[in-house]
């Protein structure tokens, strides 16, 4: 029974990553806080689905899409494919595009069926009395994601610095900070965090290493990183830029309805 | 004949449970678009054990379904609950604690971290910095993940204490940011892609709608804080830390 051993070794692991969280919860709900828990079989239940859930969505990710995935990336990273029979001993940057192509649309893909990433986007869209869409935060994050890992391919190809990049990232996310709507700050900084998880970083890492073990100069110990840290930065640029575009938006809608009242 | 009213409030119950599944296909859609147009129009393949495929993303969008489900009972409200707990109690240093001891205990064990670590003892043996025996790698990936804890520890407490004092969150990002670019300069070049990368795996998938919970809940309980402009960021931090720690932790080693 493979299946079956497949899905109680991914419980585990889902139990291992909730053992020092709850840990942690009890201690401090019975030791510090002394307060009994309003509703606690809904929570337990609560507890046990995302444990179940998890594992299943694991299990399904290692079944089908890990395997998949990690092949594409090997294969589209082989000279074979990107140059046919007889490899060249230089390739120029653009001779890669496929890979950008690629980076850019499963750094999409895997952002949308992000768990954490939906989970921070209901909590947002709820906190915010519904301002914040629940697809609007995702998408602006996916985008982010794809420009991010895109980006990031064309960095290990070209083996230009990673920490130029970063520096760059960090004065554009500073200076949007200056002008975006004080609303989004916190949670465009958060968007950063919850995107790279369970589906996108193991693709991802797949890629980067392929990458870099294929592209001639490169090594992947030394230059198959980034694409993480990448993947971090550029969704802070695109959820900041959404809501920039969403308020600009407004604003001139606003002012046009002002000119037609007063047009009367 | 009361069939027709027991279908009816049996599909009232099930219709939640329905259009959350068929949310969660939503979501892999693009994925199963992407991984279909690249193997059979660009790579022209077919794909492999398709059977398995599809079953693969059924227990995908199964699995997602519970874990939003649960998500709204569980961990958002166990999260929001004992905001509210700390807000009443009034105490600062165990509400610090237990921000300490939930970003720290959640990334020691976080099967991401323990990755990124051996990688590192790798990368750290290559590069000189240790001499490649068993041990010694062994020793660099545990010192890391210990540091990668302590940093995320440090970044939930302190985002906490941010919450309650109401500081604007761009002021300590901009501290933040400074502190990586400074470590950019000492840090030896084999580690600064690694902390880089530290930074986006600290956070998994049941400790993020927690955390978020908690700061929301935060916001909310204590007077004069929004829960949007206040209640967001403590993920932020736990991100940004990660890199200085472990660039610090390169020096260290080096």
């Amino acid at each position: 029974m493979n299946w079956f051993e497949h899905f109680f070794s991914d419980l585990g692991t889902t139990l291992r990553d909730v053992l020092p969280i709850a840990v942690i919860i009890i201690v401090f709900q019975l030791f510090v806080l002394r307060r009994r828990v309003a509703n606690l079989p809904r929570l337990l239940g609560g507890f046990g689905f995302v444990i179940i859930g998890m594992a299943l969505f694991l299990q399904g990710l290692e079944q089908a899409l890990f395997p998949l995935g990690e092949l594409m990336a090997k294969q589209l990273t082989d000279p074979a494919f990107l140059f046919g029979e007889k490899p060249p001993a230089t390739a120029h940057w653009s001779d890669y595009y496929w890979i950008y192509v690629f980076g850019f649309a499963i750094g999409f893909a895997t952002t949308l069926a992000e768990p954490a990433l939906i989970a921070v986007a209901r909590k947002a869209n709820q906190v915010s009395g519904g301002a914040i869409g629940v697809l609007g935060l995702r998408y602006a994050v996916a985008i982010g994601v794809a420009v991010g890992i895109s980006l990031g391919c064309f960095r290990i190809v070209t083996g230009t610095s990673l920490q130029w990049y970063i520096i760059v990232g960090y004065v554009v996310v500073l200076l949007q900070t200056l002008k975006a709507p004080k609303m989004i700050i916190a949670l465009a900084y958060d968007s950063g965090g919850v995107t790279t998880s369970t589906v996108t970083v193991p693709l991802v890492t797949a890629l980067g290493l392929g990458l870099a073990s294929t592209v001639p100069g490169r090594s992947p110990i030394m230059d198959g990183f980034g694409l993480i840290a990448f993947a971090s930065l550029f969704p802070i640029m695109s959820v900041l830029g959404y809501a920039q575009l969403a308020e600009w938006w407004v604003n001139k809608k606003s002012v046009k309805a002002q000119e037609d009242e007063n047009a009367l | 004949m009361p069939s027709r009213l027991e279908h009816f409030t049996l599909l009232r119950t099930l219709a939640p449970v329905i259009r959350l599944l068929f949310g969660s296909f939503r979501d892999l859609l693009p994925i199963i678009l992407v991984i279909s147009f690249f193997q059979l129009a660009v790579l022209k393949q077919p794909i492999p054990d398709l059977y398995s495929l599809l079953g693969g993303i059924l227990l995908v969008a199964i699995g997602l379904t519970l874990f939003v489900q649960g998500l709204e009972m569980g961990l958002f409200p166990i999260g929001e609950s004992m905001a509210h707990g700390f807000a009443r109690k009034g105490s600062l240093f165990w509400l610090l604690a237990f921000g300490f001891a939930l970003g720290f205990g959640t990334t020691i064990a976080e099967p991401a971290l323990i990755a990124v670590a051996k990688e590192a003892a790798e990368v750290a043996a290559l590069g000189g910095m240790i001499t490649d025996t068993p041990e010694q790698r062994s020793s660099y990936a545990i010192g890391l993940r210990l540091t990668v804890g302590l940093s995320v520890g440090v970044a939930i407490a302190l985002g906490v204490l941010r919450i309650i004092k109401g500081w604007p969150i761009q002021y300590l990002i901009l501290i933040g940011y400074f502190g990586v670019i400074l470590m950019t300069f000492f840090a030896p070049a084999e580690i600064i892609g690694i902390a880089y990368d530290s930074g986006g795996v600290t956070t998994s998938t049941i400790t993020v709608p927690l955390v978020t919970a908690l700061g929301v809940g935060l916001a909310s309980s204590i007077h004069g804080r929004n829960p949007v402009t206040d209640g967001f960021g403590l993920i932020a931090f736990a991100s940004l830390t990660p890199m200085i720690f472990v660039m610090g932790y390169g020096m260290y080693r080096a």
